[in-house]
């Protein structure tokens, strides 16, 4: 049965009916078609489907859309700024060369930003641990970690 | 996934008159969602708790941590008042599945899950928890019945978890390495004259180790457990583990968690 | 102009639009009027197909048409193809059992495709697919290679009795018996190379559609080279003309070998998006994913080294049954043969080498081509030998390894390849020095110390990429060629936009061709655009695998610029009025030596464009060239790898302390591109080793590992930092002197941690993957012993 699924997502409002069971990432991609956040998997463990939601990082493909329901979400695509302009924690990805195939990368990129309003100087150890979630089978994950660590401090830094 | 009717209930009582025949409560999701992706799980109904009121909430009053059922993993986990009273118990929700995870994944919806490799089960029996449902109270040396069984009743919904505050205590998690959840967890916790250490992952569902209970007892120290073997009939054997392997990782583990209560 | 753009550690171009979520991956097109497809698995090993019924999933909601094998056949459907026909020891040519797109009359692994349902959403597909009736009659199933060729062991094939596929050899057996009957030592290991499971992030997907204007199709799937996936789909699947088949390969999600093949998906949807006259979509999840995307690697080896008295190699013995899966993938036969004996003699030259080879049909997965594909394989039997013997005769593991190194190049192997050059003791002194293996005695009594094990392993490991020349991938079976084609179209302002038949799916190739074209074309490399994946743009190609997309695929650019500059070079010099051999090109600028007469390279091209003033007795107008690139010779990329590990003898859990790589992959383009792909390719190799390993139940067939709940793949915290570096020779038969670098890490990785931990636990040897349990056993076994 189609229910209506009203929400806010990158600082808009969004609806639209859908099946109940629906999930929050199907919602995104194909009510939305905001498609850079991706599916890479069905057992929550890969990360590549996460969005920040009321501030939190979360796996939109764990959550059903009417769960979400008056929620605040954010997807890849409302965090650049206005003009273009990459967010701290994507442009030190771009600078660490943090991502290959890409695919990975907009979970990783909005784990990230929420894992560094709470560390904003993080330490290796700690960024691998808050990487537990997000699986990447391109980078080896070492320059991953480099520029999550260098994206923090220029979050930090108000950059 | 297949198809099921959607509910919100906006109180416990409300929540409780729709869960009959094969409806399912969905606090978190993070357990319930997957199963029913992969077709696991096909509830006729959804049962949302998540806009229920007072059922969120962390609350210490120095004997007690009480954890509202909706609570998530990260909020306990970064709870000052969890952290202060029961340090163990926030360390472990720090360690449930990962940190987009325990945004959502709750307290209440993890015990009343009770998967054999989960985290909260273990911290439960060791802290001596009182599970506080819509229809009453339950202790948890009586609550977890086995492999994904409760003592909870069809319309039955966990409202919170009470834990006590040990003197000290300790949780050792040894990894599965793909999924990440416990193939050993030993969570000690030292009340002072008496000691409980409950055990996850190992066997069927979460169990005390009478033994290192025993031996803690006397003296709480590593070398009370060291020698204490786990028997390996009955525990759990899958690809990344054998249950004699099992086994020897219990009292590792149960001997790491009372070094690292005393700490 | 400013700095020189090779070498150069330039940002990714491709960057901003995955940062931004604008990426345009398969699953992201949606095309009007588009319905999905969902596959009916078989659920079986092993089963003949009784009756399949769709009368249920007709009356599903949402349904729009399912088919069976049977209407495959009627359509006159083929088999998917093998590339590579492999002659076996009796110079038969290998078994070729049918591999029919949807399974017919048998099903011989868990997940072979039964019958294809389209329905309005994927999420109704699905539901309609689980309504399909399908009655199997069970058979006893094998999974194991080995058992395979047992006496009673579950035929897969009539054509393939004992399920052999070939038995192939290479080297002189009588040669290298002798050479062992007068050794001082022989070295001896059995192993399994473990079954591997590619798992790029990005599931496999396909969207066919079908066009009654103009009677042509357009497959967008998640390719890693459409030009071939076209061509084995037209000539061979579906008897189509290729101009009426257009194949799209946008942004793609990692491929590591298993989105080389043409799949049965592939052909299903295209075929279908014709009969139902609207484009079909099917996106795999990844529970689909592990039982059908091609696996890895699984081969059980006898191998044996013969020594003299000082540690001299006097021959190899090498004996692999190489498990195929169910059917022949696309470059599966060739996996375990040509890409795999051909590479035994590593980084030394040991005068003989005997290789035998029988691959076996088994009800799992077909494996092919996976990260590395034949070479992390022998690279484990070589440097596993090595480190082994090394031990057994108290020799300094480096040691053994210079003492052994090639020094002398060109050299011949002995099993076919000419290395062209190298310089292997130089990897080898840098790895030292930077992995402090000076410092490590020290290290070991601190874990010692602690209760901890600690072990350090080498692996010298050498690669062969490019897989080419045509001729001679011809002679050994090679049913396509293996050249590359590029195209580089100048615009009348200047800016160029570059053709490749190499396709990138993580590799940067917009950015690395990009960093070639505008280096020697003297132009701001924001200039240059490359475009790739897509049949209807791209002239031609072969596509991107076995590390060859610079050296193949970049020399073809780098040919097709050479003609560009020539031409620019004879319009300069009517421009100029000068004589073209006085006309020089130099960083964007043609010049009369000896004068200050000049043109910038956009004044000609605008030029070639606005031919006003222009030789057109002599040249054409327009400033476009194309070439094709067929390398004389593999290129060889080599390395030194050195692992150092903790070990928990508790709890068996092993920790990575440090990884060195130092390689030597000819000239770099970009050292931050290359120092990427090094990584990544260490982590899939450590994943081999440490954490990965298909599992399928022997007496049911059933896959055990199939979700990430029970493969483990590498996570951020199962990995160090790394420490690489480089050196450099470079290729001498290609103009940029360039190797490759995409599977190196995964090469010689796997060795060199399974020789760090059997160093730690002062074992002969510990099965892969190393996990607790299996170090945790291993340690109680030698207690035993």
């Amino acid at each position: 049965m189609a229910v209506k699924v009203s929400l806010k997502v990158n600082g808009k409002p969004a609806s639209a009916e859908v099946e109940e069971r629906t999930l929050l990432v199907t919602f995104i991609r194909e009510s939305l078609r905001l498609t850079g956040t991706h599916v890479g998997c069905d057992t929550a463990q890969c990360g590549a489907c996460t969005v920040s939601m009321n501030g939190k990082a979360v796996k939109s493909c764990s959550i059903l859309a009417m769960q979400a329901e008056g929620a605040d979400i954010t997807t890849i695509e409302g965090v650049a700024k206005g003009d273009g302009t990459l967010h701290p924690m994507q442009a030190a990805f771009k600078e660490h060369h943090g991502l290959q195939c890409g695919f990975c990368t907009p979970g990783m990129v909005m784990n990230a930003i929420d894992f560094a309003k709470g560390h904003p100087n993080p330490s290796e150890q700690e960024i691998r641990e808050a990487l537990e979630g997000n699986l990447c089978r391109c980078t080896g994950y070492h320059n991953i970690v480099k520029a999550i660590g260098a994206g923090a401090r220029a979050m930090a830094a108000g950059k | 996934m297949h198809a099921f009717k959607y509910h919100r209930p906006s109180s416990v009582d409300a929540a409780a008159a729709l869960a009959k025949g094969e409806a399912k409560l969905l606090a978190g999701g993070q357990s319930l969602v997957q199963a029913m992706k992969l077709r696991l799980a096909s509830p006729s109904d959804i049962i949302d708790l998540g806009t229920i009121k007072d059922l969120a909430g962390i609350k210490s009053d120095g004997k007690t941590v009480t954890i509202g059922a909706m609570a998530r993993h990260a909020e306990v986990a970064h709870s000052a008042d969890a952290k202060k009273a029961i340090p163990a118990l926030a360390a472990l929700a720090g360690m449930i599945g990962d940190r987009q995870v325990r945004s959502m994944g709750t307290c209440g919806g993890s015990i009343a899950n009770n998967d054999p490799a989960a985290d909260y089960p273990a911290a439960a029996l060791a802290l001596n928890a009182t599970i506080t449902t819509n229809k009453g109270k339950h202790e948890a040396d009586k609550f977890f019945k086995g492999m994904f069984e409760t003592a909870l009743k069809p319309g039955e919904i966990i409202t919170s978890v009470t834990f006590q505050v040990p003197k000290r205590a300790a949780y050792m998690k040894f990894k599965n390495p793909a999924s990440r959840f416990a193939i050993v967890g030993v969570f000690v916790a030292d009340f002072g004259g008496t000691v409980r250490v409950a055990v996850t992952g190992a066997g069927p569902a979460v169990f005390r180790q009478a033994d290192m209970e025993k031996a803690l007892a006397a003296k709480f120290d590593p070398s009370s457990v060291a020698g204490i073997k786990q028997k390996a009939d009955g525990l759990n054997t899958d690809l990344h583990a054998s249950a004699e392997y099992r086994a020897h990782i219990v009292t590792v583990m149960a001997r790491r968690a009372v070094e690292a209560a005393l700490k | 102009m400013g700095a020189p753009l090779i070498g150069a550690r330039v940002e990714r171009k491709e960057d901003y639009r995955f940062l931004t979520g604008v990426g345009q991956y398969t699953d992201d097109v949606d095309l009007p009027r588009q319905c999905h497809a969902a596959f009916v698995r078989s659920p079986h090993a092993h089963a003949s197909l009784k009756k399949i019924s769709v009368a249920k999933a007709k009356a599903a909601p949402g349904f729009i048409a399912a088919y069976t094998g049977e209407d495959f056949a009627a359509a006159k459907l083929g088999g998917l193809p093998c590339g590579w026909l492999i002659t076996d020891v009796n110079g038969q040519p290998m078994k070729e059992p049918p591999h029919p797109c949807l399974a017919q009359g048998k099903v011989r692994y868990v997940g072979d495709q039964v019958a294809i349902v389209i329905a309005e959403t994927q999420a109704q597909a699905r539901d309609a697919a689980e309504l399909v009736e399908v009655d199997y009659e069970v058979l006893p199933a094998v999974v194991d290679g080995a058992k395979a060729r047992a006496k009673g062991a579950p035929q897969l094939h009539d054509v393939a009795p004992d399920n052999t596929c070939y038995v192939w050899a290479i080297g002189d057996k009588g040669v290298a018996d002798a050479a062992f009957a007068k050794a001082a030592h022989v070295t001896k290991l059995e192993f399994i190379n473990n079954r591997l499971i590619p798992n790029a992030i990005e599931p496999r997907c396909a969207i066919g559609a079908y066009s009654r204007a103009d009677d042509s199709y357009t497959l967008y799937v998640a390719s890693q080279n459409p030009h071939v996936e076209r061509l084995l789909m037209t000539a061979f699947v579906m008897g189509l003309p290729e101009h009426k088949v257009r194949v799209v390969a946008g942004d793609v999600g990692g491929g590591f070998g298993s989105k080389i093949y043409l799949y049965a998906e592939d052909v299903a949807v295209t075929w279908a998006a014709k009969q139902v006259n609207r484009p079909v979509k099917w996106t795999s999840d990844r529970s689909e994913a592990f039982m059908s995307d091609a696996h890895g690697r699984d081969h059980r080896t006898v191998a044996e080294l013969a020594m003299d008295k000082d540690g001299h190699f006097l021959g190899m013995r090498v004996k692999t049954t190489a498990n195929v899966g169910a059917y022949l993938s696309t470059f599966a036969s060739c996996v375990p043969t040509i890409l795999y004996a051909t590479l035994l003699a590593g980084q030394y030259k040991t005068p003989v080498i005997h290789c035998e080879v029988t691959a076996v049909f088994t009800n799992t997965v077909p494996v092919d081509a996976y990260r590395g594909a034949g070479r992390p394989e022998a690279t484990y039997v070589v440097e596993r030998l090595v480190e082994t013997a090394a031990r057994e005769m108290r020799l300094d593991p480096a040691e053994i390894r210079r003492r052994n190194f090639i020094t002398q190049f060109p050299y011949q192997t002995p099993v076919a390849l000419l290395y062209d050059v190298g310089d292997y003791n130089a990897t080898m002194d840098a790895a030292q020095k930077l992995a402090d293996v000076a410092g490590y005695a020290a290290r070991k009594k601190a874990s010692e110390a602690k209760g901890k094990l600690r072990g350090l392993g080498y692996a010298a490991y050498i690669e062969a990429c490019g897989i080419a020349p045509s001729a001679v991938a011809g002679s050994l079976g090679a049913r396509a060629g293996l050249f590359e084609a590029g195209e580089v179209r100048v615009h009348p302002t200047g800016s160029v936009t570059v053709f490749t038949g190499s396709h990138s799916h993580g590799q940067g190739h917009e950015t690395t061709f990009a960093q070639v074209v505008a280096d020697r074309l003297g132009l701001p490399i924001e200039s240059v655009d490359i475009v790739h994946g897509d049949t209807s743009k791209v002239l031609f190609g072969m596509g991107t695998y076995g590390s060859r997309s610079i050296a193949v695929g970049g020399t073809a650019i780098v040919k097709a610029l050479d003609k560009v500059i020539a031409k620019g070079k004879k319009i300069a010099a009517h421009l100029m009025e000068a004589a073209e051999a006085d006309v020089e090109f130099d960083k964007g600028v043609y010049k009369v030596a000896g004068t200050d007469k000049k043109k910038m390279f956009g004044e000609v091209a605008f030029a070639a464009y606005v031919p006003h003033n222009y030789p057109h007795d002599k040249l054409e107008p327009g400033l476009n060239e194309n070439a094709f690139y067929d390398p004389a010779n593999f290129t060889f990329p080599a390395g030194t790898y050195v692992c150092e590990v903790e070990v928990d003898p508790e709890t068996g859990m092993v920790k990575i302390e440090k990884f060195t790589a130092v390689d030597d992959f000819g000239k770099i383009i970009n050292p931050m591109i290359v120092e990427g792909q090094v990584h990544g390719g260490l982590t899939q190799g450590i994943g081999q080793a440490l954490l990965e390993g298909c599992r399928y139940d022997d007496a049911t067939g059933q896959l055990l590992t199939g979700s990430f709940m029970d493969y483990c793949m590498p996570r951020a915290s199962d990995v160090p930092s790394y420490q690489v570096d480089t050196r450099e020779t470079p290729c001498s038969h290609n103009p940029l002197g360039v190797k490759g670098c995409g599977e190196a890490g995964a090469i010689g990785a796997p060795a060199a941690f399974i020789n760090a931990i059997t160093d730690a636990l002062g074992v002969k040897d510990m099965p892969m993957p190393a996990t607790p349990l299996a170090v945790w056993q291993t340690l109680k076994n030698k207690k035993a012993a």
